[in-house]
């Protein structure tokens, strides 16, 4: 009897209203593991992630977090799972202050990281902890949502896109958190097109197209299909 | 199309002989309400403005006509054009101050200006306070016909809401009720296909005042007395009730409703329980789960009815 | 010896301030219940009327006197409330929000036509308590010490409403909530728990104001009508979704429309809605509004 995996979704069909977006995807994400979603604009990634989380109310298939089947659990619940999310749009309240965002998301457990200990991993957001979420800078925003998941104490992070758009620097600290997040032991789904970063902290790759799985890569084989991936992503 | 046809012709019917077969004076206080119903139901249902402000134009609409037939001996048509164009410049003065807010705020503002209306009225030393402008005469239609006479009365009033019904028809179906619809459905599309959106909401709200304060100005003359309660902020909100409950965004709808409205008040008339309550109990449940109305009740068994038949047929 | 004038016109102030401290009360409750739900609780008057009668059937019937009211009958109101809230008024919250003030205008017709039918339309008295009877004499001036109570009370209350939502954690839920209630379920908040909670506090500031009028002005049936037409026009004057824009309007307008009464007492009742028309066309998003 194997023990349940973090994440599991079996041949999940998603609509956004009469839009069917998802055909019948499956995927999987094992204990300690980083999983990316790679695949360009518009295939469905972020509408994976969404019903997940039961952002996306029109949906069937299979979708359990550790054993537990998600599709009856009302939405504040999946979260006292382990799950936290960091949505593409960050997400952050502009009428509350960088403290506030931080401590927002209720603590799923001990595992959570104490507020001290996230200031000295990001010192920039202690400086500017009495500061409006509105008035940060897109970077300082995107550590902000990774930091109060951090502080909440998810193990199971959903991550979409937390590069976009973000300085070359910015994208390297994050690159740390995530690297440091994986020695914790914390499973990760995350979703980018920047392929660069994702080789760096991915054990496994699924490509999305049209809102369905076309070819799932270890990461010893990433090298070798590169061209297919890079072609997958229309880079 | 010929079920249409027959049925407009039953109802043709019906209407012309019901005064013989029905109290005269309910089936006229229906038909004002009606009005009054269309033309919230023009507003809101068709235009998306939510109105609260009715009152302002069904009292202003009922004090001037009364004071044109009591005190000024005005014919009843031109006393009913006074107080038509009344409503209609209230209407006006409402969208000066009201048309670029949107959805509920421009509901907050007509109850408001509504209840300035109101006080002012109040105030006014034509309108007698308190008391009302009492007795007032029906007078001679034309100088010919005597409309103190309830079945002259009555196809008066059939015949000024018909032709006021047909008016909103015609409005709905025109150039100017396409582009009204644009609006309601995209305002900023609207705006960039070049067209004064504030333009054509403040001329469907002078329309839909006229059309209330023609509702008014008919009640005036019905009862033959105007009264501070046609200007309540109670009156909008009965307008609304009757609206919703007989449907919004149907023709049939306001007469539907006004029909149930006049037929409950009728039935609780005698009985000591309000049917203030009735008719708030009813009005929940329409909000709750029975949004399309009776209007809607009615399609939604037509519709069943097809269904039945079909099945009948293939069997 | 003090000018009499200038002592009406402190008295006809602080009579400004007691309308105003009973609008800032119900404004308030509009307020919250409006950013958080999105809908206009048309019922808040009725809920402002029910508090008073429930004062009033408490000492009559019960003899339970004003102090016990001041807890009792906002408890019961936002509790069956908070119940209406959960049944029936979420399920309106997926569709237009016009809706939500369509039924709450149902239940206000509900609720006075039931009242006015086990009471009558006629208003009764509510006396003042006998440990707030009597006056306060700060020399230059007499106030009544009830009224006096009204004033600091409703200061501190609204007051206190506006500390728990801008600066403490709670309010931040709440904060978060009016911004993106989505996101903040996913984080593990019970939004649908806090919007219950929400409205119940809405419409206990409603019974509140009740029980705090109820010695003022006559307890009846219909007394909520009338006065939630000019917290409506006080709260587009405040600009919606503004606690402290309303809260500061209340006490303005409160004043302004007595001082009217003394200047010219005929456009007094008027002197709210006239300002409202004028804000409107001046500065449409309120004084204190943010533009949408």
């Amino acid at each position: 009897m194997t023990d349940p995996l973090p994440l599991s979704v079996e041949n999940l069909h998603g609509w956004y209203g009469d839009s069917h977006v998802l055909h019948g995807l499956s995927l999987s994400v094992a204990e300690g593991e980083t999983v990316a979603l790679l695949g360009r604009n518009g295939v469905g990634k972020t509408t994976l992630l969404r019903s997940i989380v039961g952002l996306l109310p029109k949906r069937k298939g299979a979708i359990s977090i550790w054993g537990t089947d998600v599709r009856a659990v009302p939405i504040h619940r999946i979260a006292r799972l382990g799950v936290g999310y960091v949505p593409e749009e960050r997400g952050i309240y502009t009428s509350l202050t960088v403290y506030e965002n931080l401590v927002l998301p209720p603590v799923l457990s001990d595992f959570g990281m104490s507020t001290s200990d996230i200031f000295a991993l990001f010192p920039n957001l202690e400086e500017r902890r009495n500061s409006l979420g509105g008035r940060l800078s897109g970077g300082e925003q995107q550590m902000l949502a990774i930091a109060r998941i951090l502080h909440a104490g998810a193990r199971l992070i959903l991550l979409d896109e937390p590069t976009e758009g973000l300085a070359p620097v910015i994208v390297q600290k994050i690159g740390e958190v995530i690297l440091l997040l994986k020695k914790k032991g914390v499973s990760i789904l995350i979703a980018e097109q920047n392929l660069h970063f994702a080789s760096r902290i991915a054990d496994r790759f699924y490509l999305i197209d049209a809102g369905k799985v076309t070819r799932v890569i270890g990461r010893s084989e990433f090298g070798a299909t590169r061209q297919l991936v890079e072609s997958t992503l229309g880079v | 199309m010929t079920i249409k046809l027959i049925l407009a012709v039953l109802v043709a019917v019906v209407a012309l002989v019901a005064p013989f077969l029905l109290y005269p004076f309910l089936l006229m206080k229906m038909m004002c309400l009606a009005l009054v119903a269309a033309s919230f139901n023009l507003l809101f249902g068709f235009g998306g403005m939510l109105s609260f402000g009715h009152a302002a134009f069904i009292g202003s609409a009922a004090y001037l006509t009364s004071y044109a037939a009591k005190v000024l001996h005005l014919d009843p048509m031109l006393s009913i054009l006074l107080g038509v164009a009344t409503a209609a410049l209230i209407g006006l003065a409402f969208g000066m101050v009201a048309i670029r807010r949107r959805g509920i705020q421009f509901a907050m503002i007509t109850l408001a200006l509504s209840q300035l209306v109101y006080f002012v009225l109040l105030q006014a030393p034509f309108t007698h306070g308190e008391d009302g402008l009492q007795d007032v005469p029906r007078g001679m239609l034309f100088g010919i016909v005597s409309l103190q006479n309830s079945i002259n009365m009555y196809y008066f009033i059939l015949g000024t809401a018909v032709l006021a019904m047909a008016a909103i028809y015609r409005l709905v179906n025109s150039p100017f009720g396409q582009i009204l619809i644009a609006i309601r459905d995209n305002e900023a599309k609207a705006t960039s296909l070049g067209y004064n959106i504030h333009r054509y909401k403040l001329g469907l709200l002078v329309f839909a005042a006229a059309i209330a304060g023609l509702g008014g100005a008919l009640k005036a003359l019905l009862f033959q007395i105007a009264t501070l309660n046609d200007a309540t902020y109670i009156a909008s909100t009965e307008v609304v009730i009757v609206a919703v409950i007989g449907g919004l965004g149907t023709m049939s709808g306001p007469v539907l409703g006004a029909s149930a409205i006049i037929l409950l008040d009728w039935l609780f008339a005698e009985v000591e329980f309000p049917v203030m309550v009735v008719n708030g109990l009813v009005f929940m449940a329409c909000v709750l789960m029975f949004r399309q109305g009776i209007a809607g009740g009615i399609d939604g068994i037509k519709s069943h009815w097809n269904v039945l038949a079909k099945r009948v047929a293939n069997v | 010896m003090i000018d009499p004038s200038l002592q009406a016109l402190v008295s006809q102030i602080f009579l400004g301030l007691v309308n105003g401290s009973i609008y800032a009360l119900l404004s308030v409750g509009l307020t919250v219940i409006f950013g958080l739900l999105r809908i206009v609780n048309f019922v808040h008057g009725a809920q402002y009327m029910v508090g008073a009668f429930l004062s009033y059937i408490l000492l009559i019937e019960f003899g339970i006197g004003f102090w016990w009211s001041l807890l009792l009958s906002p408890l019961i109101v936002s509790a069956v409330s908070a119940v209406i809230e959960r049944v029936m008024i979420s399920r309106l919250y997926n569709i237009d929000h016009v809706y939500g003030l369509l039924f709450t205008l149902g239940l206000t017709l509900v609720t006075e036509g039931v009242f006015r039918y086990c009471f009558g339309s006629a208003g009764r008295a509510y006396v003042v308590p006998p440990s707030l009877s009597g006056t306060v004499d700060l020399g230059f001036v007499v106030f009544p010490r009830y009224r006096l109570f009204v004033v600091l009370a409703s200061i501190i209350i609204c007051f206190a409403t506006w500390l728990v939502i801008e600066k403490t954690r709670a309010g931040s839920y709440l904060r978060a909530a009016n911004e993106n209630p989505d996101l903040l379920r996913v984080f593990g908040v019970n939004v649908p728990l806090l919007l219950t909670a929400t409205y119940g506090f809405g419409a206990a500031l409603a019974a509140v104001a009740g029980t705090l009028a109820a010695p003022i002005y006559q307890v009846g049936p219909f007394m909520g009508g009338t006065i939630l037409i000019v917290v409506f026009a006080i709260v587009v004057i405040g600009g919606m979704g503004s606690i402290k824009g309303t809260i500061v309007a209340s006490y303005l307008l409160g004043v302004t429309e007595a001082l009217t009464k003394i200047a010219f007492p005929q456009a007094s009742s008027m002197a709210v809605f006239v300002i409202m028309a004028a804000v409107l066309v001046l500065r449409p998003e309120g004084l204190f509004g943010r533009n949408e």
